[in-house]
């Protein structure tokens, strides 16, 4: 691994270029090649979901398997912000992501504590713990969830009952998202993360705080997926106790796995595979889960690279 | 009636014993997962589905050829655990070199196919499977009734925790096992077979699961869910714990049991999430777990 070095070559830049303009391109003209819009707005709100859990598992090397506490989260407070105060849709998301990233940087003090495989139980089970306070909390609707939110006008002007409005914002929210995460990874910050995941106790060595910088990513990575899971509830108007559940957490990791781990656009193609797969075996019963449990069996044992991991390989550039 | 704290002492006895009866299964599955843990170094995410595997098979002994509930005692463990020998030796042989994750990111996608199946094959309603004739009634104690299958339970969980705990820490056996644990590569140089012990570690842990899950069956009923929330209750046991010490886990899964079913009866509403309570703050305090010691 020579990624500590903080210098990334033009090649490189090029073709994560053409990538990131082809998928762009395609979000952008998905709905005229007949892809329902509302899908293509779930594809997007969890690709950024993906992307931000990406951000700790590829390069922090943190396995989070709660990180559906901060997506549910954000949704309740953005459905009821909209719903009950009468929050506009931007400072809807934005109370959304303040709740998912408080919620973070709680979560993160606890599960930093311990590395590898308990990382990942405790943020199971403090996953877990949320899953249950949303099931008795009184505003949470319970069973029910909260339904029917309004979407409101944004900053007042723009209504986003109309889904091209929607769509548009959807849009630009996750282009920021992610090349804020690309950003971040490609920062002296995200160098420092890479350090931690190569080697902690020389990065411990060479001075940096290394619990601190966890904490951070940890942060920014809830905060992130905050913002996937309040844009997510505007969309479909609801926030729902699926969204909080264990089974959403291993979904995230899916995506990730099935994309490829600690790539920048694995997470978008993960993420689209999985929903696009759970939208065709819908009406099957329980296959869905049986198929995803298939795949990350495969994924595992056959496949660790993941599709955009095989792909960088093939053309030998980083994507 | 008397009362303890204003609770009706029956409420309360009842609780309790429902307590014990969960802290039985939490220590059977941390121990197995504890087990497993040491010499695997993977976590076992398909354990809940094979404790609900060993329930199943009990259901299938006495529906579809009349064996009963003893006998499954016997057979699920052995059936289940040979299951877990087969995984072992397709599958997580492979994933030794590699990072620790991709054993519990193998065992989840496992967990989900074998969960998925049965729920495709027997819905999620639960099937119900009667108590063994010989542990039908129970005995009135003066302050509180108790069934003799929840005592049977309670007394031979205990049982088969304390003998693995002889049998790993005061055994011949035992000392291989935890030397394999500290050093597989020198144990290997003393002309012991390593990968079959570590082979017959995971079948070991995950017929645990599967005896729990035979006693559990007339307690919860057979359901393909029964495993899928108890899992993830059996981590943070296994963090507040910490998975070095045998005796820990037992300790641990007793315990929380116990506390489980005091919050039933004085604070009903955190009775769900007490156990993840306690994980936080144990967590805050002694991050490596109670009878852990950090790496």
């Amino acid at each position: 691994m020579s990624a500590v070095l903080p210098t990334v070559k033009s090649a490189e830049v090029g073709a994560q270029r053409i990538v990131f303009g082809v998928m762009v391109a395609f979000f952008l003209i998905g709905p005229a090649l007949g892809m329902y819009p509302v899908f293509l707005m779930k594809v997007m709100c969890f690709a950024l979901f993906a992307a931000a859990f990406n951000l700790l598992i590829g390069f922090v090397g943190l396995l989070s398997f709660g990180h559906a506490m901060f997506l549910g989260t954000a949704g309740y407070v953005c459905a009821h912000a909209a719903k009950v105060w009468g929050f506009t849709p931007e400072l809807a998301i934005v109370a959304g992501a303040a709740a998912a990233g408080l919620l973070g940087l709680i979560a993160g003090l606890l599960a930093i504590r311990r590395q590898g495989i308990y990382f990942a139980m405790i943020t199971l089970a403090l996953a877990q713990m949320i899953f249950f306070f949303c099931l008795q909390a009184p505003f949470t609707g319970g069973e029910d969830g909260i339904q029917a939110v309004p979407r409101g006008k944004l900053l007042g002007v723009l209504d986003l009952s109309d889904v091209w409005n929607m769509y548009g914002t959807v849009l630009i929210i996750f282009l920021a998202g992610f090349l804020l995460i690309y950003r971040t990874v490609h920062s002296p910050f995200g160098q420092v993360l890479k350090a931690i995941r190569e080697n902690e106790p020389r990065a411990t060595s060479l001075g940096y705080n290394t619990n601190r910088y966890k904490l951070m990513a940890f942060v920014l990575s809830a905060t992130l997926s905050g913002v996937a899971g309040a844009t997510n509830a505007l969309v479909f108007q609801l926030a729902a106790l699926n969204s909080v559940h264990w089974s959403m957490s291993g979904e995230v990791v899916l995506m990730n796995l099935v994309g490829g781990l600690g790539t920048i656009f694995g997470p978008v193609v993960g993420a689209f595979v999985v929903l696009a797969m759970e939208n065709y075996l819908a009406t099957l019963g329980f296959w869905v889960t049986i198929v995803q449990g298939a795949i990350f069996v495969l994924c595992v044992l056959a496949f660790r690279r993941g599709i955009i991991g095989e792909l960088g390989r093939l053309i030998r550039k980083p994507l | 009636m008397t009362e303890i704290f204003g609770i009706p002492t029956q409420a309360l006895f009842g609780q309790l014993l429902i307590g014990l009866i969960n802290g039985s299964f939490y220590a059977l599955l941390s121990l197995g997962l504890a087990v497993i843990f040491g010499l695997l170094n993977i976590i076992n995410f398909t354990h809940g589905a094979q404790y609900m595997m060993g329930a199943f098979v009990a259901w299938f002994l006495l529906n579809k050829t009349g064996i009963g509930y003893w006998w499954a005692l016997v057979i699920a463990p052995i059936a289940v655990g040979i299951f877990g020998v087969i995984i072992e030796r397709t599958m997580l042989k492979q994933l030794y070199k590699l990072d620790h994750l991709y054993g519990l990111l193998l065992t989840f996608g496992l967990a989900l196919i074998i969960q998925g199946l049965f729920r495709n094959e027997y819905g999620s309603s639960g099937l119900p499977y009667s108590i063994p004739s010989q542990l039908t009634g129970g005995q009135n104690l003066g302050f509180m009734f108790l069934p003799n299958y929840r005592a049977w339970v309670i007394v031979f969980s205990l049982a088969v925790c304390l003998s693995t705990w002889f049998v790993i820490e005061k055994t011949k056996l035992g000392s291989y096992l935890r030397a394999a644990t500290e050093n597989p590569e020198l144990v290997r140089a003393f002309g012991i077979n390593v990968p079959r012990m570590i082979t017959l570690t995971y079948g070991f842990g995950v017929g645990l699961a599967a005896l729990a899950g035979v006693m559990a069956a007339p307690i919860y009923s057979v359901n393909p869910l029964m495993g899928e929330n108890l899992i993830i209750v059996v981590f943070a046991v296994v963090v507040i714990g910490g998975m070095g010490s045998i005796m820990g886990s037992i300790v641990t899964g007793f315990g929380l049991g116990i506390i489980e079913g005091l919050t039933k009866v004085f604070y009903p509403e955190a009775s769900a999430t007490v156990i993840f309570i306690v994980m936080a703050i144990v967590l805050a305090i002694r991050p490596a777990g109670l009878f852990g010691t950090q790496k």
